[in-house]
């Protein structure tokens, strides 16, 4: 199914305001290597701040050339919100060496791209830039926490009639990036492969809580109430592993790690708008001692009742684990032989 | 006598935009801007400041565990909070495997490359440098990143993720290690060290972290083959260059100290300047006379500081700040923390050349050798079943400061809280100090100071040598302005 040799892309990355952890986590993917896998699926770099040997006027050429149709900008790649402060002037971020702002560059290049991909949530959302008072007015490419709009309006369509690819994360997982290019780079990528929200739908269909290591916790409610607790921390930490889309407690992290794996919750950094919950990260908002958050698909009157009940049934061990820092009962060791 | 405008700057992390005046083929000054501002200060706001935590690693993805170290300590400070000793081990573990594998990404894949660029296609070293160094293709890149890769799956261990872990808290760490984990860390750390000893230095860690002078180091060079190992073949790409002249600042050093340890750090806290000081934290001032930002002319404590950004200011032209020692310029970075600690190499290398581009490489580097094994003895301190994590709760008034060293040097945090709410959060980061513009005396910066002098050839658009110097601080532009 994978087509017989890759026409390979052409990708322009650039970063605006974000953290440049997109970058950082990208370099962590721990296939064999990242660079010849890449250039493998025919995946060509024309530049990328981070990487490329290019620096300074020899960068803008490379911009320029792009714009007038000598080079294919195949994938036009943003890491990072984009600033239109102050007062829609896109001055917080002027691309060095150009005087001009950022936003201006990107409208132009998102124009003559075959494919415009966010690189995280901020690019996709605004993210954490566009938390507080939104000091930059940063936003999205084609969003603005969950309005679609954004810096490049709802009508925009790259090249090929797709819009903005979002491969948001806070930072994204490096695999998503990787396949996202591969599959663009295989022309395996349509709008079918995008949710609602224009997430690849190869991560964005599944929930942070398939695979979470805490789930047994979770079907007893039994619950970590304090950091380094072992328990399930959706009733009292703030997870929102049962709502946010990513497939992290599946597909893991730097080998072996996920948020809920390292000890803390799931804050839903796919989501838009995740960077303003509406209270503090670490607690879950409750009314009359329910979750608000409650699972994505579940009934209210469901959920409260088989927690109530599974609370009941809650074994010892799961119990005392789940407020401890370690296994302080193992598992009885039963015969399991039929008899 | 010209202007060059030299931007976007690539391999450093985040904007950066160089104004250099140039006369007779060398930099005579230079003007160093940070053209992009996001405002974590202003963000962080009426904010619960538990919330730091998710704020403040997210201000850089390449020192994201140190902001979070900071910003822990920040508030511990505030809660009163120690945390127990598996805690301390499991942060210094985090944060030492954020900032090595910092120090080798930036050898790799930052630093190195410029030496495989075509202006220097005739020096003896070029066609070994251009095959292992060139950008994303030359073979360096497929050993480092794996090793890279594989040294941060200690952080997918301990701290579920990299970068934006949420596992360093105040009181510890959210991430107990468990009894069968210890023996896997070791393998990483032991993997990581097998790398180190065989591609970059030649050499075991410990035979390079016990060199001892200058003279120590030219033996160890002489008896080796130029392209024996990566640390090898730039030391002889330094003395062709004499990069040991290129690049020096004010050689005023700065250490926060770090990797916690008894009642004291690993690297010691402190100032160098020709000679040891204690370090005064409150002696630590901004000055925005040349920022894009509104407040007091005088200038402040962070504890006190403002962050209000004004675009049109006259004589300035940085969004970054200007903080200042005493009223002095200061560097940061791994060379001051072993000026400061006191490596005999580090120490001799400086008495003779000071700070420059050479010596701080080879601090850099030397990390790497001094840190692996004391990350082999934290693993093997840890007690699982012992806690990692103490607990209070956050006081509705207070302050708290938090101070750390990331890869690139000393990082603080400034913290008011009022009402139960954050009222004023302030950071200066290690860029902020080595990429701080003039001040209101009309002092430069670190590397504006470390600019002078450097050489640019003829038709140069982007000064090679301007590359060098500015790549061999690390920068970390994201960081700077927040
Ligand atoms: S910790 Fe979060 S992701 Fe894990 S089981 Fe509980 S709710 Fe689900
Ligand atoms: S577990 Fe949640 S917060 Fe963590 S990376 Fe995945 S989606 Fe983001």
């Amino acid at each position: 199914m994978i087509g017989p040799k890759p026409e390979g892309i052409n990708v322009l990355w650039l970063q605006s305001g974000g953290c440049g952890g997109c970058t950082m986590s990208l370099l962590c993917a721990d296939s064999c290597n990242l660079f010849e896998m890449l250039s493998s699926a025919g995946v060509r770099f024309l530049w990328h701040p981070s990487l490329s040997e290019e620096t300074g006027v020899e960068v803008t050429r490379v911009m320029e050339r792009c714009l007038s149709g000598q080079v294919t900008l195949d994938a036009l790649c943003v890491e990072g919100s984009l600033l239109r402060g102050p007062n829609g002037t896109g001055r917080f971020h002027l691309l060095a060496g150009t005087g001009r702002p950022m936003i201006q560059w990107v409208r132009e290049l998102a124009s003559v791209a075959r494919y415009t991909v966010a690189v995280g949530t901020c690019a996709a959302y605004g993210g954490v830039t566009a938390a507080g008072g939104n000091p930059t007015d940063a936003c999205g490419l084609q969003y603005e926490g969950d309005e679609p709009g954004g810096l490049l309006g709802v009508e925009y369509r790259s090249r090929s009639g797709l819009p903005v690819i979002n491969i948001a994360g806070c930072p994204t997982h490096p695999n998503w990036v990787v396949e996202t290019l591969m599959c663009l780079a295989f022309g395996l990528f349509s709008e079918r492969d995008m949710d609602a929200l224009g997430r690849p739908r190869f991560y964005a269909d599944h929930l942070v809580h398939h695979g979470c290591t805490r789930n047994e916790y979770y079907e007893f409610k039994a619950s970590a109430e304090k950091p380094s607790d072992l328990g399930c921390m959706m009733e009292n930490m703030g997870c929102k592993g049962t709502q946010a889309h990513a497939d992290c407690n599946i597909r893991l992290w730097n080998g072996e790690g996920s948020c809920t794996r390292g000890g803390y919750a799931c804050i839903s950094c796919t989501e838009p708008g995740f960077e303003e919950p509406g209270h503090p990260f670490a607690q879950t908002p409750k009314i009359a001692g329910i979750p608000v958050g409650l699972p994505t698909d579940m009934p209210k009157a469901w959920f409260v009742a088989l927690a109530s009940l599974s609370k009941s049934a809650t074994p010892k061990r799961v119990r005392e684990n789940a407020v401890s820092d370690h296994q302080v009962i193992t598992p009885a060791i039963r015969k399991t032989r039929l008899r | 006598m010209s202007r060059l405008v030299v931007g976007p700057f690539n391999r450093v992390e985040g904007d950066l935009e160089v104004t250099l005046e140039v006369a007779a083929g060398r930099v005579r000054s230079a003007r160093v801007n940070s053209p992009l501002y996001r405002g974590f200060e202003q963000i962080l706001r009426g904010k619960d400041p538990m919330d730091a935590l998710v704020f403040a690693p997210r201000i850089c993805g390449i020192c994201s565990v140190s902001q979070s170290v900071a910003a822990a300590s920040a508030l511990a400070s505030l809660m009163k909070l120690e945390p127990p000793e598996n805690g301390r081990l499991a942060t210094n573990l985090i944060l030492a495997a954020e900032n090595l594998a910092d120090h080798f990404t930036h050898f790799y894949l930052f630093f190195m490359p410029d030496f495989a660029r075509d202006v220097y296609r005739h020096r003896p070293w070029f066609t070994a440098v251009q095959a292992r160094f060139k950008a994303i293709e030359g073979s360096a890149a497929g050993d480092a990143l794996p090793a890279r890769a594989k040294l941060l799956s200690l952080m997918g261990s301990m701290a579920g993720k990299w970068p934006h872990t949420l596992s360093i808290q105040p009181g510890g760490s959210a991430r107990p290690v468990e009894g069968g984990e210890k023996i896997r860390l070791y393998s990483i750390l032991r993997e990581f060290r097998r790398s180190l000893e065989k591609t970059l230095f030649g050499d075991a860690l410990e035979a390079v972290a016990g060199l001892e002078s200058a003279r120590d180091l030219e033996g160890w060079m002489a008896a080796r083959a130029p392209d024996a190992s990566d640390f090898r073949l730039f030391l002889e790409i330094a003395q062709d260059l004499a990069l040991e002249k290129l690049g020096r600042a004010t050689d005023r050093f700065l250490s926060y100290g770090t990797y916690s340890q008894g009642d004291g750090f690993m690297f010691r806290r402190g100032v160098w300047e020709g000679g040891f000081k204690p370090l005064d934290v409150d002696a630590i001032t901004e000055d925005i006379s040349h920022s894009w930002m509104a407040g007091p002319a005088k200038p402040q404590p962070p504890a006190h500081g403002v962050t209000q950004p004004l675009a049109e200011k006259p004589k300035a032209y940085s969004w970054c700040k200007a903080p200042r020692l005493n009223g002095d310029v200061a560097e940061t970075g791994a060379l001051a923390r072993q000026v400061v600690n006191g490596h005999p190499l580090i120490r001799d290398l400086v008495a003779q050349s000071g700070g420059n581009v050479r010596n701080r490489v080879i601090a850099r580097l030397l990390e790497l050798a001094l840190v692996v094994p004391a990350m082999e003895s934290w693993v093997r301190a840890l007690e699982p079943g012992a806690p990692f994590c103490h607990h209070a709760p956050v006081p509705e008034e207070g302050c708290g400061v938090g101070l750390t060293e990331s890869a690139r040097g000393s990082l603080g945090h400034w913290l008011e809280v009022r009402r139960g709410r954050i009222h004023n959060y302030q950071i200066i980061s290690p860029t902020t100090w080595n990429f701080s513009p003039r001040d209101a005396q009309g002092v430069p910066g670190p590397l504006e100071q470390a600019l002078v002098g450097v050489p640019v050839q003829e038709g140069e658009t982007v000064p090679v040598a301007v590359q060098h110097v500015v790549r061999s601080f690390d920068p970390c532009m994201v960081c700077t302005v927040h």
